[in-house]
């Protein structure tokens, strides 16, 4: 324990030394994510799949999409649920068993990020009305880290919804049948990006890597739509943000989601 | 939750909202410093509705002794909501809402408390949300900063929460049940008035980027009222006859 700490303690005292001269530890400028790379149908049995590399950050995203009970006072939209979980062999740390506050954290602000979007047409999924309706299961596994993972789930995720294809199914006898042979793009209204910035000292940073991501103060996550428009965040990390680092970090999560999003449009693209 | 469709009136031609208030206006408000009897500190928050209880112990020793820290104190939060406080019956198990509200609440405070003054120990702070009405977040981490305060634990200043969000497309303070249901977008925040720092912060709803600083602005003005009402709090109970002031 202790001789790691000491290397921490050292590593953590350089990023901000490099910092305070306005570099980054792998030589990235401060609002510079690191190199995105995504490639769909990794899954070929699933719906819609996508693995995306962001940096040394691995994570697969599978979609799933089946007929489902709708939530009691939302018989008249479909069902979206995105999830994140660290393999075991993505990190020494990581242990089986149920996952703890950072890992539920996380797999609830990707959620976040692309329901408040309204990513997904919910209301172009319903079968019959209160009674059935079409579920999106977005699955994220977390394959190697380095560092931010809130982007790279959000990524993959995004992706995998992107490429997915959605079976038909119709009511018959009270039960959802299967049409055979119609699948359909699933109905999509925007494209949201998550930005997530480390502030370390008194430095803001975008998509830290795995070292930064230690030696963080500070977080913020911020997820933007196609229009430019700001529909979640959240704040994490024991520090603290002021209002004009907030409003700031903002403006970036703008100007650098919008270039992911172009990313992200030729998988849309892609899709025939 | 985006906007769906109620017969609720958010916002009604006179600026008015559904539950009486004006845009900038938050709910009642009470604060009750102390109250428990084997808590070191506790502290009693109705906001509107929502009445929640937190109690605070520590420093004290940390089990399981993994946990603790020989550089630092730790802080450990629960953030629970009683089965009877929602309308439907709530699992009294913790859910993975009230985990990561926890672990936000834990983050909000960290950099209001001075915990590297005691090493090895921890301080746990225990929020039980009695009954709830949207908001429940802002009105715990208000109390949890008072209760604090209150065991007497070293702090740089306290943290004071109030959400803002987007209703009938105003942006409005403190949002209330029905209009985090039915509006357009939900702000919590947290703040420490005398360090100018944001501890908590989280969104859901889709805003403007002029919306969202207007959104921020108007969370920090109502931090500002719950904060005098926490000194409030604290200098009811200790300076009650305004003798030791």
């Amino acid at each position: 324990m202790t001789s790691i700490s000491v290397i921490d303690d050292l590593k953590k005292s350089q990023i901000l030394e490099l910092l305070e001269q306005g570099k980054r530890i792998d030589g990235r400028t401060f609002d510079e994510p690191r190199k995105l790379a995504i490639e769909t149908n990794a899954i070929p049995k699933s719906n819609g799949s996508a693995r995306v590399r962001l940096g040394d950050s691995e994570v697969i995203c599978g979609v799933k999409i089946q007929p489902d009970r709708p939530f009691p006072d939302m018989g008249d939209k479909g069902i979206f649920i995105c999830t994140a979980e660290l393999l075991p062999f993505s990190h020494p740390s990581v242990e089986t068993g149920p996952p703890g506050p950072d890992v539920i954290e996380l797999a609830r602000v990707v959620d976040r990020g692309i329901r408040e979007s309204h990513m997904i047409d919910l209301s172009q999924l319903v079968i019959e009305k209160n009674k059935s309706v079409v579920g999106v299961f977005a699955d994220n596994v977390v394959v190697d880290y380095d560092g931010n993972l809130f982007d790279a789930c959000a990524y993959a995720a995004t992706a995998a919804i992107l490429s997915s294809k959605t079976p038909k199914w119709e009511m018959k006898n009270e039960i959802p049948t299967l049409v055979d042979g119609v699948e359909e793009d699933v109905p999509i209204t925007t494209i949201p990006v998550s930005v997530t910035m480390g502030k370390i000292g008194n430095h803001v940073i975008v998509d830290p890597n795995g070292d930064e991501w230690d030696s963080m103060d500070a977080r913020i996550t911020i997820t933007t739509d196609s229009n430019g428009n700001i529909c979640a965040l959240q704040k994490g990390g024991n520090g603290g943000f002021t209002y004009d680092e907030v409003v700031q970090c903002g403006k970036t999560s703008v100007t650098v989601g919008a270039k992911i999003r172009e990313k992200l449009k030729q998988v849309m693209g892609a899709r025939k | 939750m985006g906007g769906r469709d109620t017969e609720l009136v958010l916002l009604d031609e006179n600026g008015i909202r559904c539950d009486g208030r004006k845009v900038d206006e938050p709910r009642r408000i009470m604060i009750k410093a102390g109250g428990l009897k084997n808590a070191d500190g506790s502290a009693y928050i109705e906001f509107g509705d929502n009445k929640i209880l937190v109690g605070v112990f520590g420093p004290r020793d940390v089990h399981p002794k993994h946990m603790s820290n020989t550089d630092t104190g730790i802080l450990r939060v629960r953030y629970h909501m009683e089965p009877f406080s929602v309308t439907e019956r709530k699992n009294p198990a913790p859910s993975r809402r009230e985990i990561e509200i926890s672990k936000v609440i834990k983050e909000a405070l960290e950099p209001a408390v001075m915990l590297d003054k005691f090493p090895r120990t921890a301080v746990d702070v225990f929020i039980e949300v009695l009954q709830a009405d949207g908001g429940t977040r802002c009105a715990a981490l208000s109390a949890a900063s008072v209760a604090l305060a209150d065991a007497g634990i070293p702090m740089r200043d306290m943290v004071a929460a109030c959400a803002a969000g987007k209703a009938a497309d105003t942006i409005i303070l403190d949002v209330n049940n029905e209009e985090d249901q039915a509006g357009q977008a939900d702000m919590p925040i947290g703040y420490m008035p005398s360090m100018d720092k944001i501890t908590l912060l989280q969104l859901d709803g889709i805003l403007t980027p002029e919306e969202f600083k207007k959104c921020v602005e108007t969370g920090i003005k109502g931090c500002k009222i719950v904060y005098e009402l926490q000194k409030k709090a604290l200098t009811e109970k200790y300076f009650a006859n305004g003798d030791s002031k």
